[in-house]
Formats: C-alpha cells, sequence, structure tokens
C-alpha cells in the first residue's frame, strides 16, 4: 500500500491504494466515476479510454501511479460547461445504440481533435478504429468526429 | 384486443406511489403475455395484468412505463412515442421509465425484435383511451358536446367557447370515469410524433457517462464477486486451496456457488486478483477432449435419411434425381459469441425478505424465476430492475449471471455485485450454434429451378435447454429462415438433424436466422451462375408478384442500379431474407485489394418492416445488424479445444472495427402492411450479399466461415 495523489477532473485525491491497481478501477470503485467502462482489460477495446494530460490513454492498463504522473480527465470531466463540441456532434447524429462504448469513444476522438483539429478522413478511421462498439454505431462515428472537426472541434 | 383499465379506480397502484389526482392507465402488450402471466401468478394477477402503464399528473407530467430492456435498440424512446403520438401529448412532457417485474404487471422479456411491433396496437389504444377520457372530462366541465372538443399538444380545447383546459387540470375528472375501449385510431395521415425521428431520450446521459450500465451500479456496503469457473464444459469443483486468496487485501469471502468458486471484496480489481489467486481443482467434465474437428465429424455424420422432415413439398427426392443438372454445396459456420461491450454482470440484495435483483438483463421474468429458486423464496417476494445493457444480442436473455448474483447476496448477506470478465464472457458464453448446410437443388433443361433440398445439422437451444422439450428432435425454431424459404420452387425439402454437444447454445440476433439465410442465399446465388441466370432476376422469378419481399428486391435493384457498373476488381452481391415481421433485401459492393484482403466498400439495405416509428432509430439497428453480420461473416468462430472455448479476449476473438466499416445505405418502404420487428432482420442478409459479391469479384466460393480462416484477415 502506499498513498497516491491523483488529479481527476482537475481535483485532487490522496488515496491509500495498491500502487499498481489499473486507473480504471480507481476511478469506478475509489472515486465513484463509474462512466469510464471496463471492456477487456487489456488495452483492446477502448471502452476505458480517459485522458492523461490531454492525450488518450486506456485507463485498464495504466496504474494509478502511472495516472498520477499527469492530470486524468474522464467522461465526467469533459464539457462541465454544457456539452463539448464533441459531445454536441455525438448528440445531433445519434451515434449511441447501447452507449457503453460511448465515452471512450467520445474521448478518443476530443484526444485527436485537440492534436490535429481538422483531421482527414483517413486520420479519424485511424485514430478511431482502435475503440471497439459492438452495436455497429461506427458510420455514425466517423461522421461525428467530421462534423466536430468542422466546428473547430474544441 | 386491447383491454385498457383505469388503475386509479381499481385502487391497484396505492403501493406504486401514484399521486392521488392523476389519471392511471393500465394496458397489456400481447395477449400472451397476459395469458402467461396469469397462468404464472394465478390469483395474484387475476383478473387484469397489464404490464405497461401510463400517468397523467395533475401538473400534466405524462409518466410512461416501458417493460422492455434498452439494449441499445430504443424503446425507451420508442414506446413513449406510440403512446404520446395517439394521445395529443406534448412531448416535452412526456418522461420515461424503465419499469419493474412488479408481479402484477405480468412477464417481462425483451427479444425476438418484439419492443415495438407488439406494442404498436395496445400502446396506442391506451393513448387513444385516455385522450378520450380528457376529452369527455373537458365535456361534461364546459357542458359540451364531447364531439366538439379536441386535443392537442396536452390541451383540451373546445374552440366555438373558446375553453381550454390542460391535461393536468383535467387528469383528477378523468380518472373517475369508465375508460372508453375501441376508440377509433387517428389515421396514418394525422400522426404527429409516429415517424419523427425525435431525439432518443436516453442519448444525452449515454454522451455524459451518467448512463447507470449493471456495472455502474453501487449499494450500501456492495461487495464486488469474481468467479472461478469450470474450464471445461461440465466440470465440478474438486476442491480448493483458497489461503493465498484469503489473506489478500480487500478480501472478505471466498464461497462456492452452483457455478464455482467465488471471492467477494471490496473493490472489483481486489476481487479479480484474489480470484486468480486460487487453486481450484475440478472434475474432468463432460468431455474433456472434445474439439472443433470432432465436432464438425459429428456433424457431418448426421444422416438425412434419419433427419426430421420439417418441410417438405413434391416430391423433392424424385425431382433431384430426374434433374437436368444437379447444384450440390456444403456450408459450414462456427459458434460466435455475443460479446457484448459490456461483459455479464449482475447484482442482488436481499432487503427486508425481498431479494432484488438489478442489472442488465433480457430475460426480467425468467431472472425472477431463477432468483426466486437461487434465494429460495417465493417469486412474489423477487424484484427484478433491469438497468441500461451495454448491448445484449441474445446473451441476456441467459440467467446464469442471476442466479450466481442471488446465491452470493443470500450467502453474504450484503449486496453482492458478480462481475465476469472479457475473458469469461468469451469463455462462459451461450453460443450461437455451428452448423452444417448440404444444399442441393436440381435444374430443368431450360434452367429452371425445380427442386430445393436444406438438410440442417447443429444443435438445437431449445433441446439442450430442455431435451423433454424437443421430442423427436424436431426443432422448429432450427428451422427458422430455412423452412421459411420464401420462394415457389415446387419441390422442397427442409430436413434437421439435432446434434447436440456439451457446448452451450443460446439465441444471438436473428437467432438460426444466421446461418439458415446465408445457406439459402448465397447458395441461391451458386443456382444462379450454373443456370446463366442473374441472381436478382431469378429471385424475382421464385417470388409471388404481391409479395413484400419481392418489393424491397425490386426496390434494391432500382436503386443500386443492378447490375451496377464497379470499379475493376470490385464485386456485387444480392440476398433478401424476411423474419421476425420484416423483409429486408442487401446488396454490397467487394473487393479483395491484395491476397488475403476482403474488403466490404458498401452496403445497401432495402427495409420493408410495415409502419416506421422512428425512422432514424430504424436506420440506426439496420447499421447494427450490418456490422455485427459483417464481424461474425469476417472475424468470429469460438473454437473449441481440449473440451474448452480457446479464445478468451478481443485479441483472439477480434470483432469488427471502424475501418472495416462499410458505408451503409438504408432504404425504407414505410406502409401500414403489419409491423415488423427492426433489431434482428438486418443481420440475416449481409452475410450471403457479400459472399456472392466476393465470388463476383474474386471467383472464390467461401462456404466455411470465417473469412478470416481463408483470407487471414
Amino acid at each position: 500500500m502506499a498513498v497516491v495523489n491523483l488529479t481527476v477532473n482537475g481535483q485532487a485525491h490522496t488515496l491509500d491504494v495498491d500502487p499498481d491497481t489499473p486507473l480504471l478501477w480507481i476511478l469506478r470503485d475509489h472515486l465513484d466515476l463509474t462512466g469510464t467502462k471496463y471492456g477487456c482489460g487489456v488495452g483492446e477495446c477502448g471502452s476505458c479510454t480517459v485522458l492523461l494530460d490531454g492525450e488518450a490513454v486506456r485507463s485498464c492498463s495504466l496504474s494509478v501511479r502511472e495516472a498520477a504522473a499527469g492530470a486524468v480527465t474522464t467522461i465526467e470531466g469533459l464539457g462541465r460547461d454544457g456539452l463539448h463540441p464533441v459531445q454536441k456532434a455525438w448528440k445531433e447524429l445519434e451515434v449511441p445504440q447501447c452507449g457503453y462504448c460511448q465515452p471512450g469513444q467520445i474521448l478518443t476522438a476530443v484526444a485527436l481533435l485537440d492534436r490535429n483539429p481538422r483531421p482527414a478522413d483517413a486520420e479519424i478511421t485511424a485514430a478511431m478504429s482502435g475503440v471497439l462498439c459492438r452495436c455497429g454505431t461506427y458510420q455514425r462515428i466517423g461522421r461525428a468526429v467530421k462534423k466536430a472537426s468542422e466546428g473547430g472541434g474544441r | 384486443m386491447t383491454t385498457v383499465i383505469n388503475l386509479g379506480r381499481r385502487d391497484f397502484l396505492k403501493t406504486a406511489g401514484v399521486l392521488t389526482g392523476a389519471l392511471v392507465l393500465g394496458f397489456r402488450l400481447t395477449e400472451a403475455a397476459a395469458a402467461e402471466a396469469a397462468a404464472e401468478w394465478g390469483a395474484v394477477g387475476a383478473p387484469f395484468n397489464p404490464n405497461a402503464w401510463l400517468e397523467i399528473t395533475p401538473e400534466g407530467r405524462i409518466i410512461v412505463q416501458v417493460p422492455w430492456s434498452e439494449l441499445g435498440q430504443g424503446p425507451l424512446t420508442a414506446i413513449p412515442m406510440l403512446l404520446a403520438d395517439e394521445l395529443e401529448a406534448d412531448w416535452e412532457m412526456v418522461e420515461v421509465r424503465k419499469a419493474w417485474n412488479d408481479p402484477r404487471f405480468g412477464r417481462m422479456g425483451t427479444g425476438g425484435s418484439r419492443s415495438v411491433r407488439t406494442s404498436w396496437d395496445p400502446v396506442r389504444r391506451a393513448g387513444a383511451a385516455a385522450r378520450q377520457m380528457l376529452i369527455l372530462a373537458a365535456a361534461a366541465r364546459w357542458s359540451v358536446p364531447a364531439g366538439e372538443c379536441r386535443a392537442r399538444r396536452s390541451e383540451v380545447v373546445h374552440e366555438r367557447s373558446g375553453n381550454r383546459a390542460g391535461f393536468g387540470d383535467l387528469a383528477e375528472a378523468a380518472s373517475l370515469l369508465e375508460v372508453p375501449q375501441n376508440v377509433p385510431l387517428k389515421a396514418p395521415a394525422a400522426r404527429t410524433l409516429i415517424g419523427k425521428s425525435l431525439p432518443r431520450l436516453d442519448t444525452l446521459a449515454k454522451i455524459t457517462g451518467e448512463a447507470e450500465f449493471g456495472f455502474d451500479l453501487r449499494f450500501p456496503g456492495l461487495l464486488f464477486a469474481a468467479v472461478a469457473r469450470a474450464p471445461v464444459f461440465g466440470a465440478q469443483v474438486a476442491g480448493v486451496d483458497d489461503s493465498t486468496a484469503r489473506r489478500m487485501r480487500g478480501v472478505r469471502r471466498v464461497l462456492p456457488i452452483g457455478s464455482g468458486v467465488a471471492v467477494l471484496a471490496d473493490t472489483t480489481w481486489q476481487a479479480l486478483k484474489a480470484r486468480d489467486a486460487l487453486d481450484v481443482q475440478w472434475t474432468p467434465g463432460s468431455e474433456p477432449d472434445l474439439d472443433s474437428d470432432a465436432i464438425a465429424a459429428r456433424l457431418a455424420a448426421a444422416r438425412p435419411e434419419a433427419a426430421a422432415i420439417m418441410r417438405r413439398e413434391g416430391n423433392p427426392a424424385g425431382a433431384l434425381a430426374s434433374a437436368h443438372t444437379v447444384v450440390s454445396s456444403v456450408y459450414e459456420l462456427p459458434f460466435l459469441s455475443h460479446s457484448p461491450m459490456e461483459p455479464v454482470n449482475c447484482t442482488a440484495r436481499i432487503v427486508d425478505g425481498f431479494c432484488e435483483v438489478y442489472g442488465p438483463i433480457q430475460s426480467v421474468s425468467w431472472g425472477q424465476s431463477v432468483a426466486a429458486a437461487a434465494a429460495g423464496m417465493d417469486p412474489q417476494r423477487v424484484k427484478v430492475f433491469p438497468s441500461y445493457a451495454g448491448g445484449g444480442f441474445g446473451r441476456r436473455l441467459m440467467v446464469d449471471y442471476v442466479t450466481d448474483a442471488v446465491e452470493l447476496a443470500e450467502a453474504a448477506g450484503c449486496p453482492v455485485q458478480v462481475v465476469m470478465t472479457r475473458e469469461e464472457d468469451t469463455r462462459h458464453g451461450f453460443y450461437r450454434p455451428a452448423s452444417r448446410h448440404v444444399m442441393q437443388a436440381g435444374l430443368d433443361t431450360a434452367g429452371g429451378l425445380v427442386a430445393w433440398s436444406h438438410h440442417l445439422a447443429c444443435p438445437s437451444i431449445s433441446g439442450q435447454l430442455d431435451p423433454a422439450g424437443v421430442p423427436d428432435g424436431r426443432d422448429e425454431g432450427a428451422v427458422d429462415g430455412a423452412a421459411t424459404l420464401p420462394y415457389r420452387i415446387g419441390n422442397v425439402d427442409v430436413l434437421y438433424s439435432m446434434v447436440n454437444t456439451p457446448v452451450p447454445v443460446g439465441w444471438l440476433r436473428s437467432v438460426y436466422n444466421t446461418q439458415n439465410a446465408l445457406a439459402n442465399e448465397a447458395f441461391l446465388d451458386e443456382v444462379a451462375r450454373a443456370a446463366g441466370r442473374d441472381p436478382v432476376a431469378l429471385r424475382l422469378d421464385l417470388l409471388p408478384g404481391d409479395n413484400r419481399l419481392r418489393r424491397t428486391l425490386e426496390t434494391a435493384r432500382d436503386h443500386w442500379g443492378w447490375p451496377a457498373r464497379l470499379e475493376k476488381g470490385r464485386g456485387q452481391g444480392v440476398a433478401c431474407h424476411p423474419c421476425f415481421g420484416s423483409f429486408v433485401t442487401m446488396m454490397a459492393e467487394v473487393s479483395s485489394p491484395a491476397p488475403g484482403r476482403v474488403r466490404v466498400h458498401r452496403v445497401l439495405a432495402v427495409v420493408d418492416c410495415g409502419p416506421v416509428v422512428h425512422p432514424d432509430g430504424m436506420r440506426s439497428q439496420i447499421e447494427g445488424g450490418i456490422a455485427y453480420a459483417l464481424s461474425g461473416l469476417l472475424h468470429e468462430g469460438i473454437r473449441i479445444r481440449r473440451g474448452r472455448v480457446a479464445q478468451s479476449n478481443f485479441d483472439d476473438y477480434p470483432i469488427l472495427t471502424l475501418d472495416e466499416m462499410p458505408e451503409v445505405t438504408v432504404v425504407s418502404i414505410p406502409s401500414e402492411d403489419a409491423i415488423g420487428g427492426i433489431g434482428e432482420p438486418g443481420y440475416p442478409p449481409l452475410g450471403p450479399a457479400v459472399l456472392n459479391a466476393l465470388f463476383d469479384a474474386t471467383g472464390v466460393r467461401v462456404r466455411n466461415l470465417p473469412l478470416a480462416a481463408h483470407f487471414g484477415q
């Protein structure tokens, strides 16, 4: 056990936990931030994606010790003053079906548009192809990222 | 016949916290469901079991209870739309609630693409009855003829006198009236909400992380449980050394349950780690040496002479024997895993003599039954609260996880959430059955199709669940999509050999239509090639003139411009299939851009599901059916090795990724014909359309799946 200082959505937390615990379970079971989803536990599906200093990372495969080196943003911390442009595009195109993977999809898109506000279609495809959706919302995800980018995306 | 009753008058819902002065109407979604409920609940349910209700509060809030699980398919939006449209409600005042299984509300279960189509009539009738009651209440208040009053946007208006009153204002007076039965429904042209793509009511919660899925449920004192499960089908616990696990931080209990050995801990991660630290010895299981080759051999060994004759017309054997040309092929399809993005989980607690079950679950009433058995309680003391489900696809029709959760909550004396990892979800599923299809067709000298024979060998879902339920191996479900072959051929045989194995099987999106439509429609493409016929023209010849499937095929032909001019190296394919009351034709454009690669560029889906309640929701479900079917076609196949599932996670059981998604166009043919389902019919035509297009592009005819096995995706 060790004390870990973790910043999530701008809030500092001091936790007495096993520092090897994946960030995913710290968020969900210790901080009650359940918008970050468990899908595979091995970094294959992207449902657990969060932002670490603005970069999309797989929280199931990142220890809380590693996460403590930066600032974490989860879906709960996105668009606190109304919806983020990516969320707005998601809503306008009615992307979600079951919705389970969508926090990870949205945060992956946010990270993409932060570093590349006007991505080409191939860049959207490349960035978004690592996040799995079983309902088949892929066509809408691609279009929603495009739409968000056309509005500036940030 | 739909009966709508005034629940307020019957003092029916006092315990459900209904406000006084509200108009509360209950109604049944299906007569069959009510009959089942009456059988199950006996006097408790008599004389009436509404399984849905509408409440209009004095403030004018319109609250709709939806008894269908929200798996992503959209009932939380579509069902209130049906009601509000007939009620002439202001959509902004409509609030939706997920119903729980109050025993007085009959059986609940979500499957078979039934939610909207079985609600279509009763929910609209309930809305119409409520509207009429509000009008009658207003007319009485104003002493004017009811026929001069009309309802619109949550108000009743009498234009001659200028009187108007809100629904909330009228609710109490309306609640004292008899319910008028058989109020005429609105003409289609007068619909204000049905047919509009209103914003889904669950979207906001799903893009902000607020939507509560099963994994997200939290209760005071909740423990998380991870279970060591038998690696080999049918194996039992022979011994456990839990000394290491018990010493690990956060671990509260180690408990044997029916499905293995469970570790209960303060957090999910602690439970998973301690579960992995268990040393469990297992009995050998039912067939410890079973593998996929052995199962394929058993399917191949099924003899047509011993098969059940599920459909026979004319003299198929004679017609095949005397045919000018006989075309024969064998299609072999693998077990498939549902793999919803939210792995299987369930939460249960025992409170004040009641057992409460929470989570993503499709079979609410079945879950209630198994929870009662696990808790040793009367079913009337079991409450099941379905949460948002991170996909279902049929996996959550099974209720194995409910038993786990209730056994643990009962034994531990506290709320317990049982979680399956992705690895468990993959290895402990109820798989789409593997199948083998021996297809034969006879052509006459002019190339006309005169005989058709389809011998299906595969496990029976019903037969494995309840062997006594499928006497003589006649599983009608297994030949869904095979015996329902829509073509006029004259001499038809559909044979079924039930070959059960230790591999658990279950219902997956469109169920046996997944295999049978593929065999039908891919083989028919072979027949067309052998006969020198265009595959669209051949199908049109075989379909009757006034036929909804035919209409989708003609529309697809025109929309696509079949046969379309394609880039060099690309091919096009067609397939059509009726199921769950709907009719779908798909056309696909495919290439093999490099050796070992298959690329599906675009798919056209033409859909006739009768009235379209929510056009964008319908499109969304068809897009989803296409993605799910394409995923299976390209990548998926559960392999059995040493009596167990060989794969475990998305690294060795890959599913479709965004870059593989074709451009999908959905065209619907709305009509007032019988309403059909939409969750499942988008799956079956995709596979054969793509296989046929692949042949057109490459000359390679693939008859066993997944394609990855041939093209090394």
